[in-house]
Parts: structure tokens; C-alpha cells; sequence
């Protein structure tokens, strides 16, 4: 009896711990102290220093104008992407992010009423430009979308490989390249087993991961990834987040967010898009620790701090 | 001490005990059926049934409003309503095949596949000869109409949902234009410029080109609603993969649509595989076998059955019904081999 009681009290008890532990870190995500997130980042960016970015092809957006039909959604937006570095996008839901990484591997003309102005550059040459064969640009610059979309009639192995089937292109140690594509997305012990299953049968979480690892099958040199933790859980965030950084040592990432500790985490760069109404522009680009400690715009350090948005 | 042992169960099924009502509801409708049936004017098979609805829907209503309110009442008069449609759909449906059933079944023996009507005059017993003739002539046409209008549906059907060229809406025009073509005016069409027009002669060919008319608009037509059900980030993930249109839709939109894309077929097929007027004035008629489809008369189930039901005399008509009968068979087979070939892979989705 006494023992019975006994563990229902440290049951109650623990549940008190978690649930103000959950509730601190709620506090924290609404009024986020601009100084907690911005040692994230200042410690992230020490780390960075250190590393030696391998030759690597960088990406440049130019006078960036878009429309959907006569509607302007994106005004002037001009933003570099280093060879080696991890940029972040953030900003409130419809400001353009989306549209905006679209138009960076030649997505946007999908859509029938979609026009541009403005010149995307990589490694020097327009994409956009007049002969340019737009299968090989997506090659090297992947996306992964903020929507899982494996394909629904390869297997799990077939998916990943996929990349080099549609692009005809012929590898010898296939397995290897799975393993390591799996390995990286951290989804390898989740289905190493089961490799042989349709793509379908996974979680949400999972499908988005197989997503990742197909998407790095093909060896990109830029990655575009909107909002690819939206759908994970802590654990596969955090095994991404590695990946992003693994990555980050031989090609560029352009990531989207709404998780601003995911942006300090990550991020070497930050772009903060707004659209007051109209169009969306770049209000601020900058290093990341400036961005969520000593941002120039009061609008950006109003979003960082979470007052709106 | 006692280990629990946890069943599989499915909690919420209906129980016993909840469906007493319904069962004594079932009854009840049954009996007074035909007591108002026994006892009122109201007479024979149609009396009855329409005595059997009205009580359906009576005895459910007042059921479920004493059991709960006025809203389940309405709920179980929607169901009545609901069950009955369904019904009207397979009662004839159901007569149908077991009219064809017991008719043909007399006379079905092995033997009529292997024989055909050349040696035997139309009034012998139907032990001697056999339609052999006519299945290979249909089996040629149905094979023939399909390799013909499959590619040319599909192909338009992708003109029309993945290229969207500038003359996709005309094109879709055509085919919805073209499904209201009265068979006889296919079969017109392939007489007048295929045979007078260029010279040809009665053939199986002939016949598939008049049933491939009609087949491609059900081909094309239910192509283009499998793929437009495709997600469109199916497409969009292909192509940024660095894949060209071609490849993701022959790697990944048509895998996709596979079970759909066979759906497609199977409803051409069951347009055309009963056709009988365009098959009159292209295949010219035969009661002996012919293996070559490019020359020479031929025969079909369909003309089969045309033929040996307007000889009249009772011989020939049970022949007819055989016709149907084995007619029904081969389509049926059609439709296994098809959907066996189209299953779906990684079905949960
Ligand atoms: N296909 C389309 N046709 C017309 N307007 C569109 C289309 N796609 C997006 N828009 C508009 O463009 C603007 C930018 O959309 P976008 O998807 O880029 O936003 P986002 O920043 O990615 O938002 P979120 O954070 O919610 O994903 C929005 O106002 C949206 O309504
Ligand atoms: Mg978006």
C-alpha cells in the first residue's frame, strides 16, 4: 500500500517537473530573448570559423521581381549565397519564402500564371539565361519540398535512387550511395531493413527524410529546402540539422523556416522576408548572430523577438 | 495469477443485442408486405415490391425515431432510399446474367471450342459444330482494337493533362465529340474509305479499325481523369530531380497511374467487345476459321449471335444464346487478366 502510494507521488511529481519544463520552454519560444537565440547562433558561427570551405559553387540572386498573373508577390529581392554556407529564410506565412526559392532552381515557371524579372546567377552563369539546359540546372540544385512526395510506385530503395535513374545517370556502387544518402536524411535504421518496401508505407516524418535522401543522391551543389522539418520529429530535426551541417562543408543551403532556433542553429546567413500587404521584400540579410542580436531593422528584431508575425 | 489475454476485436461493430430491433424491423416490413400484398388489390411481383419499400421506409423510419429523434429517422429513410437504388442497379443486372447463365449453359461443352460451323448446316443439335470460329475472330478484333487505340488514347490523354499544348482543349474537344459517335457510323466510316474508298476487302483488321473509332474516346477520356488525379508534386519532385518531362512521366506519372491507366483500357474494352453493327458491314461473315486477320472473311461472337438469331429456328437460337454466353465469358476473362496485370503497388496511398 505504502509503495503504491509511494509511486503515485513521484508519478505526480514527475509530471509536475515535465510540465514546467514544458511550459519554460514555451516561455522561451514567445518572448524569446533576442540574447538566447543570438548565442545559438554565436556559438554556431564560432564553430563555422573554423572550417575551410572546400571549392564549392555559389548561387546569386539578382533585381529578383515575381508575379502570379498580375499579382507582384516578390519586389527587388537581391541575396548571394557563398559557396559553403547556410542561409535562412525567414519570415511570416505568404510573404514570398516559397516563391522565392522556387525561382532558384527554375520551379516557378510551373505554374501557369507565374512571370520573373530579374537574373539568378550560378557559378557565375544565368539560369535563366538563353540555351541553358534547365534538366542539368535542377540537377545541381535540389530541392526538397515542404510536402513529403515520394514516389508512391518505387520502393524505398528505388526512391532515393531515383534521382539517377531520371537523369540517366549510370553508378557502380549503388549500395554504397544508398546507405550514405540514408545514412545522411537518418532514416538508414528506420528501413534498412525494409529497403524493399513502397515508399507509401512510411510515417509522414519518414517520407519527408526519404525525400531529403533522394534529393542528396544526386550530389547537388546548392540545396533548397523548404521547410523540410515541419512534418519531423525533435529527434530526425536534429539528425537533419547534422546532415545540414555535414553538407554544408562542400555546397550551399538555402533553408526556409519558421523555427528561429533552428535558424540560429544551423544558419551562417539569415534573410528576413516581409510583405506588408503587398509584395514581399528582403527587409535584412546578415550574418546570423547579427540578425538575432543586433538587427538594423526594427521590424526584424520585432519578428525575432517574436512581438509579431 | 490469471494472465489476461488480449483479443483482436473490432468494438465497433454492431453487437447482437443492438441489432434485434433491426432484425425484428426486417421481419416485420417482410410479413406485412405480404399481408397487404394477400389482403389489397395490389397484385404480382411489382405490387409487392413497391408494398415492400413503403414498409422498408415506414417501419426503419419509426424505428429509429422511437429508438432516438427525428434526425435518425430522416438517416434511416437516406439508407432505405440508398439500398433500394442499389438494388434497381443490380436486379436487372443480376436477371441479366442469369438469363444469358441458363440459357447458355445448354449446349456449353468443351467440344464447341473446338469445332467450327463450316461442316455443319444451321438446324443440326447443337452437339455437332462449334463457335471456335467466332471466339478467335473476337479475340483478334477485341486484341487488335485494343493495341490500336491504347497507345493513341493515352497519348492524347497526355497531350491534353502533361504537355497542355495549345491545341489541348481542342483535342479534348474531338474526343469528347467523338465518344458520341453512333457505332454504325464507325463502321460507315472504315466501309466507305478503307474498303470503297481504298479498295479493301472484307477483313478482321476492318473490324478492329470501326471498334478502335469507338474505342479510343473511352480510352482517351478516362486516361485524362486517371492522371489528372495525379498530384502535381509528383510532378514538380521528378522535375527537380533534374529529369526531363519524358522521363518523369514515363517514371513516375505513369507507374503512378498504372491500376487507373488499366481501368481505362477495360472500360474501351467492354465499350467495343459487343459491338455488332459496324462488325456487319466490315468483316463480311464466315463459319470457317480464319487465322489471318488481314484477308479474308471472318466472324465474331457478336456476328455470330446476329447471324444464328435471325436463321430463326430453334437450333440456331440456342446457338445464339451459347454465343452470349461464351461472349460474356471471354470479357469476364478480359477484366481478370487486366486488373491481375494492374494491380497497384504500394497500395496505401
Ligand atoms: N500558384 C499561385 N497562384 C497565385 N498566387 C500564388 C500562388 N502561389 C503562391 N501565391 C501567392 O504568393 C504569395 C507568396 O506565397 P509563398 O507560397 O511563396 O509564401 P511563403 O512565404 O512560402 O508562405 P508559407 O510560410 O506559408 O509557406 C502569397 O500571397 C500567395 O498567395
Ligand atoms: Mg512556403
Amino acid at each position: 500500500m505504502i509503495n503504491e502510494e509511494n509511486r503515485e507521488m513521484r508519478d505526480s511529481m514527475s509530471k509536475i517537473e515535465t510540465t514546467s519544463a514544458a511550459s519554460s520552454g514555451a516561455d522561451i519560444r514567445k518572448e524569446v530573448k533576442p540574447s538566447s537565440l543570438a548565442s545559438v547562433a554565436a556559438s554556431h558561427e564560432s564553430k563555422s570559423k573554423s572550417r575551410e570551405i572546400r571549392d564549392g559553387v555559389g548561387l546569386e540572386a539578382r533585381g529578383i521581381h515575381a508575379w502570379f498573373g498580375k499579382k507582384l508577390v516578390l519586389e527587388d529581392i537581391s541575396l548571394d549565397f557563398a559557396p559553403g554556407t547556410v542561409t535562412a529564410l525567414i519570415g511570416p506565412s505568404g510573404c514570398g519564402k516559397s516563391t522565392f526559392i522556387r525561382i532558384l532552381n527554375r520551379m516557378h515557371e510551373f505554374i501557369p500564371t507565374a512571370a520573373l524579372a530579374g537574373d539568378v546567377l550560378l557559378g557565375g552563369k544565368d539560369i535563366y539565361g538563353s540555351g541553358v539546359d534547365v534538366t542539368k540546372i535542377r540537377l545541381k540544385i535540389g530541392m526538397v519540398f515542404q510536402k513529403p512526395n515520394p514516389f508512391p510506385s518505387m520502393t524505398i530503395r528505388e526512391n532515393v535512387l531515383s534521382g539517377l535513374r531520371l537523369a540517366q545517370i549510370k553508378l557502380s556502387n549503388e549500395d554504397e550511395l544508398l546507405e550514405s544518402c540514408l545514412l545522411r536524411a537518418g532514416l538508414w535504421d528506420e528501413v534498412k531493413d525494409r529497403l524493399n518496401e513502397y515508399g507509401g508505407a512510411l510515417s509522414g516524418g519518414q517520407q519527408q527524410r526519404l525525400c531529403i535522401a533522394r534529393s542528396l543522391a544526386v550530389n547537388p551543389k546548392v540545396l533548397l529546402m523548404d521547410e523540410p522539418c515541419s512534418a519531423l520529429d525533435p529527434g530526425s530535426t536534429l539528425r537533419i540539422e547534422e546532415t545540414i551541417r555535414e553538407l554544408s562543408e562542400s555546397i550551399s543551403i538555402v533553408i526556409v523556416t519558421h523555427n528561429m532556433q533552428q535558424a540560429a542553429r544551423v544558419s551562417d546567413y539569415t534573410g528576413f522576408f516581409l510583405s506588408d500587404g503587398g509584395p514581399g521584400k528582403l527587409i535584412e540579410v546578415g550574418s546570423t548572430s547579427e540578425i538575432f542580436s543586433t538587427p538594423k531593422d526594427q521590424r526584424t528584431l520585432d519578428y525575432v523577438t517574436g512581438r509579431f508575425g | 495469477m490469471a494472465t489476461i489475454s488480449v483479443v483482436p476485436s473490432k468494438p465497433w461493430r454492431p453487437k447482437l443485442s443492438r441489432v434485434w430491433p433491426d432484425i425484428l424491423g426486417a421481419l416485420f416490413t417482410a410479413l406485412s408486405s405480404v399481408a397487404i400484398v394477400a389482403v389489397t388489390p395490389l397484385k404480382g411481383r411489382l405490387g409487392f415490391s413497391i408494398t415492400l419499400i413503403v414498409m422498408a421506409v415506414i417501419t426503419s423510419a419509426s424505428i429509429s425515431w422511437l429508438r432516438r429523434d427525428r434526425k435518425a429517422a430522416l438517416n434511416s429513410v437516406s439508407t432505405v432510399f440508398v439500398y433500394v437504388a442499389a438494388a434497381f442497379v443490380i436486379i436487372p443486372l443480376a436477371s441479366l446474367l442469369f438469363e444469358i447463365v441458363s440459357k447458355g449453359i445448354v449446349g456449353f461443352s468443351f467440344g464447341i471450342f473446338t469445332k467450327d460451323m463450316s461442316l455443319t448446316s444451321a438446324d443440326s443439335p447443337l452437339s455437332e459444330g462449334g463457335l471456335l470460329h467466332a471466339v478467335i475472330g473476337t479475340l483478334y478484333i477485341v486484341l487488335l482494337a485494343t493495341v490500336i487505340s491504347t497507345p493513341v488514347g493515352f497519348l492524347a490523354s497526355l497531350y491534353i493533362v502533361e504537355v497542355q499544348g495549345r491545341f489541348a482543349s481542342l483535342v479534348r474537344f474531338f474526343v469528347q465529340a467523338m465518344s458520341g459517335v453512333p457505332s454504325i457510323v464507325a463502321g460507315l466510316f472504315i466501309y466507305a474509305v478503307w474498303m470503297i474508298g481504298l479498295g479493301n476487302s472484307y477483313n478482321v483488321a476492318a473490324g478492329a479499325g470501326a471498334l478502335a473509332i469507338l474505342m479510343i474516346p473511352t480510352v482517351a477520356r478516362t486516361a485524362e481523369e486517371v492522371l489528372k488525379l495525379i498530384p502535381n508534386d509528383l510532378r514538380e519532385a521528378g522535375l527537380a530531380l533534374g529529369a526531363t518531362q519524358w522521363r518523369t512521366v514515363a517514371m513516375i506519372i505513369l507507374p503512378a497511374a498504372k491500376s487507373g491507366l488499366v481501368t481505362a483500357i477495360i472500360l474501351g474494352i467492354a465499350r467495343v467487345a459487343g459491338e455488332t453493327a459496324p462488325l456487319l458491314l466490315t468483316l463480311g461473315g464466315a463459319d470457317a476459321i480464319n487465322l489471318n486477320p488481314f484477308e479474308g472473311n471472318s466472324s465474331a461472337l457478336p456476328f455470330y449471335v446476329w447471324k444464328n438469331y435471325s436463321l430463326g429456328n430453334p437450333e440456331s437460337i440456342q446457338r445464339a444464346w451459347l454465343g452470349v454466353f461464351v461472349l460474356m465469358i471471354m470479357v469476364f476473362m478480359f477484366f481478370s487478366l487486366a486488373r491481375y496485370f494492374g494491380r497497384a503497388k504500394g497500395a496505401n496511398r
